[in-house]
């Protein structure tokens, strides 16, 4: 019992840093040594990085704010958690914590899909999305099974 | 104890020189349509009262030039276009220098308008201080500014997040009211039994998995 309630908590934080580093990492496409989205696009000359802000295009806009928000959602949903467990009756179910982070997976779900429809299409061979793209991608299904294990957990004395 | 008051009259010399800097304030950036009047506005900060003989000078410097040309100066209480400057018919003194405020207003702006404009501001006796630069940018539509959009998704969402629990609490704390004026009014006493059971605080809280 004492092994559920630690393996909920490990995947929680698990989401939580991927979140985090996802959406503060400027690595959501590479261009060779270049990295562009989700908050600069920096780009090497000269031995040196130029980075320019991005942000003027609504869509990237709304992938920054969508991907803020799941965060957000994420840690509300951890502090939830942590009270609820002191405070829940017996027999009682984590179902603020549960809406919190389904939200908070709805939201990554829609970041990564308006950037994976809306990103610009590559014009090299040295193009790839880059780790937080795929960081990305992994937080939903993560958070999603996090929310439904919440859902069906119960308070135990 | 004179080291001591030696030291103060040091740091409050310091403090006054540096008192004596003007600071002049503009805009980083103006963002405009092409055909739009834009307003540049420049105001300062003096420690010294505001003098009749403060002076405000608007220069220029086109994208791609090296040199700046002065297109506005105010002194002794009036304002002066410069009359073979690329404004001198659609510049406007738009400012109240007893204020502080030494705006200018350029009228129907062109794509030939782009570049940087520098307001210097100088207060008698404040005469030190550094100018300040606005760039301006002409564009056939504005587009959204960075950031804009995101933050207003993050507000509205919050500010939801934030009605629907309000909405919930107050609902939950009429339903409670509601219930308690009934029981009053019915004269029953029994309704101590609710709250005994949830203020067991359990050493290590435990939980299991049922569907």
């Amino acid at each position: 019992m004492l092994a559920i309630l630690f393996a909920t908590l490990v995947l929680h934080l698990t989401d939580l840093i991927i979140l985090f580093v996802s959406t503060c990492a400027n690595a959501w496409r590479i261009h060779g040594a270049d990295s562009y989205d989700l908050w600069y696009r920096c780009a090497q000359s000269n031995g040196g990085y130029t980075c320019k802000g991005t942000g003027e295009e609504e869509w990237l806009q709304a992938v920054q704010a969508l991907m803020v928000l799941a965060t957000i959602f994420s840690l509300t949903s951890f502090i939830i958690f942590l009270c609820q467990l002191f405070t829940l009756v017996k027999g009682g179910r984590f179902f603020f914590t549960a809406v919190f982070q389904i939200l908070a997976s709805l939201f990554v779900m829609s970041g990564a899909i308006i950037y994976t429809v809306m990103s610009p299409k590559w014009e090299s061979d040295s193009d790839s999305y880059g780790y937080a793209f795929v960081l990305a991608w992994l937080a939903f299904p993560l958070t999603l099974v996090s929310g439904l294990i919440y859902i069906v957990l119960r308070k135990k004395e | 104890m004179l080291s001591v008051l030696a030291l103060t009259s040091v740091v409050l010399l310091g403090i006054a020189s540096q008192c004596t800097a003007i600071s002049v304030y503009t805009n980083w950036e103006k963002h405009v349509q092409v055909g739009s009047d834009v307003r540049l506005s420049c105001s300062f900060f003096s420690w010294h009262w505001t003098s009749a003989e403060v002076t405000f000078s608007w220069s220029y410097r086109p994208d791609g030039a090296k040199e700046s040309v002065s297109i506005f100066h105010y002194t002794n209480g009036a304002p002066y276009i410069a009359t073979k400057g690329p404004f001198r018919d659609r510049l406007e003194f738009v400012g109240n220098p007893n204020r502080r405020d030494g705006s200018i207003m350029i009228r129907n702006v062109d794509y030939n308008d782009n570049g940087t404009f520098t307001c210097d501001a100088k207060n008698p006796p404040d005469i030190m201080g550094h100018p300040s630069n606005v760039r301006l940018l002409v564009f056939e539509k504005v587009p959204v500014q960075a950031g804009v959009i995101t933050g207003a998704i993050i507000g509205v969402v919050l500010g939801l997040l934030i009605l629907v629990v309000a909405i919930y609490y107050l609902m939950r704390f009429l339903v409670a009211r509601r219930v308690f004026s009934l029981s009053m009014r019915h004269g029953k006493k029994g309704k101590g039994k609710e709250g005994s059971q949830q203020r067991q605080k359990p050493k290590v809280p435990l939980v299991f998995i049922s569907f």
